[in-house]
């Protein structure tokens, strides 16, 4: 992939992303292609060699399915200087290799008060609840950036079967902790926030606390399994 | 250590500085002062880092009271303010001594009024921030906007400061006025409609009330979307006009999310951002198209007029 580059100018890797100007002071590299685990770990291994680089006047950097936004500080970078020395950083090896990805075991419980979207999801798949539940439960998760709030994975493998589209009206409270389904997405509230995705269960882990380091239980990159628990147990872990 | 105590907190009130960046990964957005560029000129008319925390007051005012002597500054929107009954002039250093109550009434023109102190306001940062994040209760006062009795400690500062003010001239630019917004395109734009297009910058559009310093809605003659419908969600700038569902452009502010999944259809220019923290429910924006050439031209120029001598200080 991005170790295919033999030079800057001379770009010959298939998985070179294309770069558009996004706004005055943003980037958006994009790989092309639907969201998959092939495409995101593109932008996984851009993110790293540039998060790596320290490019002076880079703000922030946002990476999404098959997208990574590079916000700069426009009065130190002509866009095209910053493309150059953007795809310079992402082609010289990183310091480090990109980290393993963690795995990460996160309780969820689907009895019904926790899981209100849990029936209707399983009746149009023909699963019964327990049928519904068990596939939640056997996939592994990839997350593939955090976004729409702090520490709110958006999560790559929900098997297809259970994919819902996100409700007509959003609810004006969605519990903390609550796993929801948008398409073929899934992904955990931190908080309690209005929202539209269905939700299938709830998890008692906190997602996001910016006294804990990391802040986030979840990171870019990181492998994640649905472990099943019942009413109880989530009483036990809620405030851990 | 000097305290201002909260009398009244006005309709909403926050501890503000130039924010977080660098967490986007994290989904934690930059934050910040909503008029970035009112804060920065108040914090440099105190002797302050232009980061310092201040509080930032929105469409009206409150009361404070000063337990001990303080220089403060107003700046940004006119809020007719008066210290024990006297008008408080905005964009000057000012003394208060112990047992003042400064009062704000409601904006006169714009959105934001900027309470700015010589040493800035203490307390602890969360992710290199003094930043209140409205959404995700993160920064500031615990993560909320003020209540009547808070009380909040003001950083120590030297003490031989005299009272100065920002030459008016140099601020005749930078003052909430006018209904223009420059833009440029954004990562969508050539998938919409020409006729989406032109319609965005044709028509006049009106600030919806239940705007936010999450994003700014304005309602008009809906937009066509990009032909197709959904894209992938990818990550969304500041500034960035997307266009929902029903046509609405909605234009992010500062504590916008980080993502999106609505086609962007133009992007307001870092010069003109200031100007989205002052917009105020029910009136009118335009839009300019601008080459992001043009846009890095005019950052760089606002910057200049920042310098301290050409704001005469």
């Amino acid at each position: 992939m991005l170790a295919g580059i033999v030079g800057y100018n001379r770009l010959v890797m298939p998985g070179r992303p294309a770069w558009t100007q996004a706004s005055d002071d943003a980037l958006l590299a994009e790989f092309s292609g639907p969201p998959s685990l092939e495409n995101h770990s593109q932008v996984m291994a851009l993110f790293h060699s540039l998060a790596d680089s320290k490019t002076e006047g880079v703000k922030n950097l946002h990476p999404a399915y098959c997208s990574l936004l590079v916000v700069y500080d426009p009065p130190r970078w002509l866009p095209k200087d910053l493309i150059r020395t953007l795809e310079h950083a992402a082609c010289n090896p990183a310091p480090e290799p990109p980290p393993a990805p963690r795995r990460i075991d996160v309780p969820v419980c689907c009895d019904a008060p926790f899981a209100p979207d849990l029936e209707p999801i399983a009746a149009a798949a023909g699963l019964t609840l327990e049928a519904a539940v068990a596939r939640l439960a056997s996939a592994a998760y990839h997350v593939a950036f955090l976004g729409f709030a702090p520490g709110f994975p958006y999560l790559l493998g929900l098997p297809p079967e259970l994919a819902a589209p996100r409700l007509e009206r959003p609810r004006i409270r969605v519990p903390a902790g609550s796993l929801g389904i948008a398409g073929a997405q899934a992904g955990i509230y931190p908080a309690e926030t209005p929202g539209g995705w269905r939700l299938i269960g709830r998890t008692p882990l906190r997602l996001f606390d910016a006294s804990r380091d990391p802040m986030s239980l979840l990171l870019p990159g990181d492998e994640v399994r649905f472990s099943l628990i019942d009413a109880r147990r989530f009483e036990e872990l809620s405030g851990l | 250590m000097t305290v201002l105590e909260v009398q009244d907190p006005g309709m909403q009130t926050t501890v503000q500085d130039l924010g977080r960046p660098g967490f986007g990964h994290l989904g934690v957005s930059a934050c910040g002062a909503a008029d970035p560029l009112a804060l920065r000129i108040g914090n440099r008319l105190l002797g302050n880092p232009d980061r310092a925390a201040a509080l930032e007051m929105t469409l009206h005012g409150g009361r404070f009271l000063f337990r001990g002597a303080a220089w403060f500054a107003l700046t940004g929107a006119e809020f007719g303010a008066t210290l024990d009954g006297l008008a408080v002039p905005l964009w000057n250093a000012l003394p208060a001594s112990a047992g003042q109550s400064l009062a704000l009434g409601g904006a006169q023109l714009g959105a934001r009024c900027y309470l700015c102190l010589r040493g800035g306001l203490d307390g602890p940062a969360v992710l290199g921030s003094r930043s209140t994040h409205l959404p995700s209760r993160i920064g500031g006062l615990d993560g909320r906007a003020l209540r009547k009795g808070d009380a909040l400690p003001i950083g120590a500062a030297a003490a031989d400061f005299t009272a100065r003010r920002i030459r008016p001239a140099a601020i005749a630019n930078l003052r909430p006025a006018g209904d223009l917004l420059r833009l440029t395109e954004a990562a969508q734009t050539a998938h919409f409609p020409a006729a989406s297009r032109a319609r965005l910058l044709a028509g006049s559009w009106t600030v919806q009330t239940d705007s936010s310093r999450m994003g700014v809605r304005l309602s008009g003659v809906p937009l066509a979307g990009p032909p197709g419908g959904s894209m992938i969600t990818e990550g969304a700038p500041l500034g960035a006009i997307q266009v929902t569902p029903s046509g609405e452009p909605v234009i992010l502010g500062v504590d916008h999310q980080t993502t999106g999944g609505y086609p962007k259809i133009g992007c307001v220019i870092s010069a003109d951002r200031w100007r989205i923290g002052q917009l105020r429910p029910r009136q009118n924006v335009r839009f300019e198209l601008v080459s992001f050439e043009h846009a890095r031209r005019v950052l760089i120029e606002q910057e200049e007029s920042l310098r301290p001598e050409v704001l005469g200080l």
